[in-house]
């Protein structure tokens, strides 16, 4: 009575467009559109050096005679600005393109260290429980009983009064990503806390230390993979909030160097005109904020509705 | 010939799924008279339940209940409106749930629930619907009803429990009581109690009842009449007798042969007789002398070191000791909270004992230098879940080879690979299994692939707990077969823990009967079963509902 399991291999392709996911994707309107326009975005910011009509960064090539141009519209000095130009002479369009560049990557490098700390100690305090899961939990929950920006303030200002003046400016954009992704690791220690607990009482893990499998392995073989999902989630809308907390805190003036402007620091620039009639140089980079932001969140609202059993 | 209370006629659920459609049940039909109990048989995904969910019009999207015609005393109900459907509902058919705890409201007392029902569908004032609340739980065989009437769902146990939902059924004086699996939650003690009391009710009261189960045991003492259900279709339709002492189809032979009967004898038992060595004892390679378990729970700090009127300990095991020989198998009994499944995390290594010493081949596995190394290579368990034990991130291959990996039995993966394959031919799977993962898999055959990864350490003792109870008969029946043939080619020793009594009895050379923690009774298999000393045990095997007690 031997039973044959029957052969049934896809390619990865085949299997990925059969998933359940990808039905669920292609199913919702909301995440086609939302997943273009952050493609879009993404893209655009990734390749600024290489399709941005002008380099707004290099001074031989400004005229600050072509200082608030308006959009559509030819300067004094024969350039043609889609998006108008900001007060130096500068193409706000390119601006935008390096600016969200910038924003993109702090984001996603904060996002990424917040993920790091906060799934590992997650891991650890659901893991192992009682004291240090007490320990790490009360710490997460003092943390989220501020709001994230003032953390991220406070730890903008310690990292100033600690690094030598000459090295804040090579070190501004490290301190911006460490203090973001600081202020944003108690929902992922949260949420895999939760997830290891429930996963940790599982047969399989029991198997594990039957067979005496250090506990670090099956932290990182058994469960870690098995509480990846809700993390994906959370990254993709903490990505979200990590661009929106670096915006803002550029636009407090605490964030990136003059040198490299944010989506923020344009901002910051733009509202200085807006009632003077500039409208261009606070519009189009705060609309290039609000659709990224916008998109990447609902792409994540998508992603958890569709990793969600109960929900399908 | 009376006119059947209730007719259905070509039923048919099909769920429109991502995937194309699926039919759950297909096209079956069947009356049901006043009165009487019908049982419903059949394996899981037989569509057993899907029937009794589409008569009482409760099949949500994405279903489809396609009917001819279902009929209650003549009149047609499955083309009601929803508003009129609700009437007809826990008025004139109500229902048992498997889970007491899910079918009562948490927030409210019984007493309120029940006034509530009884208010809703009859013509009462609160105090004769109050009054009568207390009449059914007395019934139902509740104590105290005038009390209890006011506790929560939370204060009663599991059987309790159950027999309240019973009287919530009756509550509004239904014509017919669609039961699903109203006991598989239940211990086999509190099983024969709460059949006995829906029966007794439902013949006083003459109301029909569908009793839909997978134990064909449960039916045979309880119905009149049975359908054996498979994939969708009703497979042989009769009384209980027929059908269980004679039946027809194939099918129908195959799930009564698969069944596993408290008074057949281990066959192993009967040629060790025949050989005349049924006396003879090999020498032991476990010995449990002892052992206990407790656990404090008390709510504080303070109390847990000091003590005082709050201190509350649980002795889940207390004073355990058996042995097991070389060879053979050992069974663990007892119903729910009996301590079988604390005795098993304490020989397996999970959970330290709290007194008494396990030895494995004269070594202490808590205790002694080196403890921990010998048991991991010695020791093997097999779970319940066969869900829950395989990691589903892991594909099977590297499941079976991780105790060989752990161990350090062999570093070399190509090697590795070919005693995956080797194993998994073993426990009758295709090697090329080793590269999908377990979801791909069905129950029985992802307890072939933990059964394979308990083998791949080459163990000599494998615990076993409840190996099969969550599997269905034909396939618990193969997976048994397959443990004895493992058992004899690699000459292992099991601990098998089950709260199955005709499992056992089938499997095992020796019993332990546990109860509250305490050993009861314990000897061969074959003197406990025939000759019960201890009063549990006596209850417990005369509370197995078995196909051969027909109703």
């Amino acid at each position: 009575m031997s039973e044959i399991v029957p052969l049934a291999r896809k390619s990865r392709f085949a299997r990925i467009i059969d998933s359940d996911i990808f039905y669920s994707y292609r199913r919702s309107p909301v995440a086609i559109l939302a997943s273009i326009v952050a493609a879009i975005l993404i893209l655009a910011a990734v390749l600024a050096p290489w399709i941005s009509p002008y380099d707004p960064f290099n001074p031989r090539t400004l005229n600050l005679m072509d200082g608030f141009t308006k959009p559509m519209s030819e300067s004094f000095a024969g350039n043609f600005f889609v998006m108008g130009a900001d007060n130096q002479g500068r193409d706000v369009l390119s601006t935008i393109l390096h600016g969200s560049r910038v924003s993109l990557f702090v984001g996603l490098s904060a996002t990424l260290f917040a993920m790091t700390l906060g799934v590992g100690l997650g891991l650890v305090a659901g893991f192992r429980g009682g004291l240090t899961d007490a320990v790490i939990m009360r710490i997460a929950d003092v943390q989220l009983s501020f709001p994230a920006i003032l953390i991220a303030l406070l730890i903008f200002g310690v990292a100033r009064g600690l690094i030598p003046p000459s090295q804040q400016e090579n070190t501004a954009l490290m301190v911006l990503i460490l203090a973001i992704g600081l202020s944003n690791w108690a929902q992922f220690a949260r949420t895999v806390r939760g997830a290891t607990m429930v996963e940790r009482q599982k047969d399989y893990v029991s198997a594990a230390r039957i067979m005496g499998v250090n506990p670090v392995l099956i932290l990182i073989k058994h469960i870690l993979p098995n509480v990846v999902g809700p993390v994906l989630v959370i990254a993709t809308i903490g990505l979200a909030l990590a661009i929106i907390e670096e915006a803002t805190l550029s636009y407090l003036g605490v964030g990136v160097p003059p040198t490299q402007p944010s989506l923020g620091t344009l901002i910051r620039i733009g509202q200085q005109y807006l009632f003077s009639g500039e409208w261009w140089i606070l519009f189009f980079p705060a609309m290039t904020l609000i659709l990224l932001a916008l998109s990447v969140n609902l792409l994540g609202d998508w992603l958890r509705d569709a990793l969600n059993p109960k929900l399908r | 010939m009376t006119e059947p209370l209730l007719s259905v006629k070509n039923l048919k659920v099909v769920f429109h799924l991502r995937r194309g459609d699926f039919t759950a049940v297909n096209g079956i039909s069947f009356d049901i008279m006043p009165g009487e109990v019908l049982g419903v048989v059949g394996e899981s995904g037989a569509g057993k339940s899907m029937t009794g969910t589409a008569i009482m019009g409760l099949i949500d999207r994405p279903g489809e209940v396609i009917v001819d015609e279902i009929r209650l005393k003549g009149e047609r109900i499955d083309n009601l409106p929803e508003e009129k459907m609700r009437h007809i509902r826990g008025r004139r058919i109500a229902m048992v749930m498997q889970d007491p705890l899910t079918s009562l409201n948490p927030l409210y007392t019984v007493g309120e629930q029940l006034v509530e029902t009884i208010r809703r569908h009859l013509p009462l004032s609160h105090d004769q619907a109050k009054k009568r609340a207390i009449e059914l739980l007395a019934d139902a065989g509740i104590p105290d009803p005038q009390s209890r009437i006011d506790s929560y769902p939370h204060q009663f146990s599991g059987g309790m429990r159950q027999r309240v939902v019973i009287s919530l059924a009756l509550a509004a004086e239904p014509e017919m009581i669609v039961a699903d699996e109203p006991t598989s939650a239940l211990d086999v003690s509190v099983q024969a109690q709460i059949m006995k009391v829906l029966k007794r009710l439902c013949a006083e009261r003459g109301v029909a009842v569908m009793l839909i189960t997978h134990d064909m045991g449960v039916i045979a003492e309880n119905a009149d009449r049975m359908i054996v259900m498979n994939k969708g279709e009703i497979v042989e339709t009769g009384s209980v007798g027929d059908i269980i002492n004679r039946p027809r189809e194939p099918y129908t032979k195959k799930l009564i042969e698969a069944i596993p009967s408290i008074k057949t004898q281990n066959p192993r038992y009967a040629a060790a007789v025949a050989r005349g060595e049924a006396e003879t004892t090999a020498e032991a390679l476990v010995e449990v002398k002892g052992l206990s378990k407790t656990f404090d729970l008390s709510p504080s700090l303070v109390s847990r070191l000091f003590g005082g009127k709050h201190r509350k300990l649980v002795h889940a095991v207390q004073d355990v000791s058996f042995a097991v020989e070389k060879g053979k198998t050992y069974g663990l009994v007892g119903e729910s909270g009996s301590g079988k499944s604390t005795c098993a995390r304490m020989l397996v290594g999970l959970l330290e004992p709290s007194a008494g010493e396990i030895r494995l081949e004269g070594t202490d596995i808590w205790r002694d230098r080196n403890a921990a190394a010998k048991r991991r290579s010695k020791i093997q368990m097999i779970f319940q879940d066969p869900y829950a034990s395989l990691n589903p991130r892991w594909r099977v291959g590297a499941i079976i080879a991780e105790p060989m990996r752990a161990l350090g039995i062999s570093t070399n993966s190509t090697e590795i690979a070919d005693r995956v394959a080797d194993l998994l031919e073993r426990v009758r799977l295709d090697p090329e299994a080793m590269r999908k993962f377990p979801h791909e898999f069905s129950g029985g055959q992802r307890q072939r692939i933990a059964i394979a990864r308990a083998l791949s350490s080459q163990p000599e003792f494998i615990i076993c707990d409840e190996p099969t109870s969550a599997l269905d008969v034909s396939v618990q029946a193969q997976v048994l077969e397959l443990m004895r043939r493992l058992q004899d080619e690699f000459g292992l020793t099991y601990l098998l823990i089950s709260h199955n009594l005709a499992v056992i009895r089938q499997m095992a050379d020796s019993v332990g009967v546990l109860h509250n923690g305490v050993m009861v009774e314990n000897g061969p298999v074959e003197q406990i079963f025939a000759n019960p000393q201890a009063d549990y045990t006596r209850m417990l095997l005369d509370a197995v509902p078995d196909i051969s007690n027909v109703a």
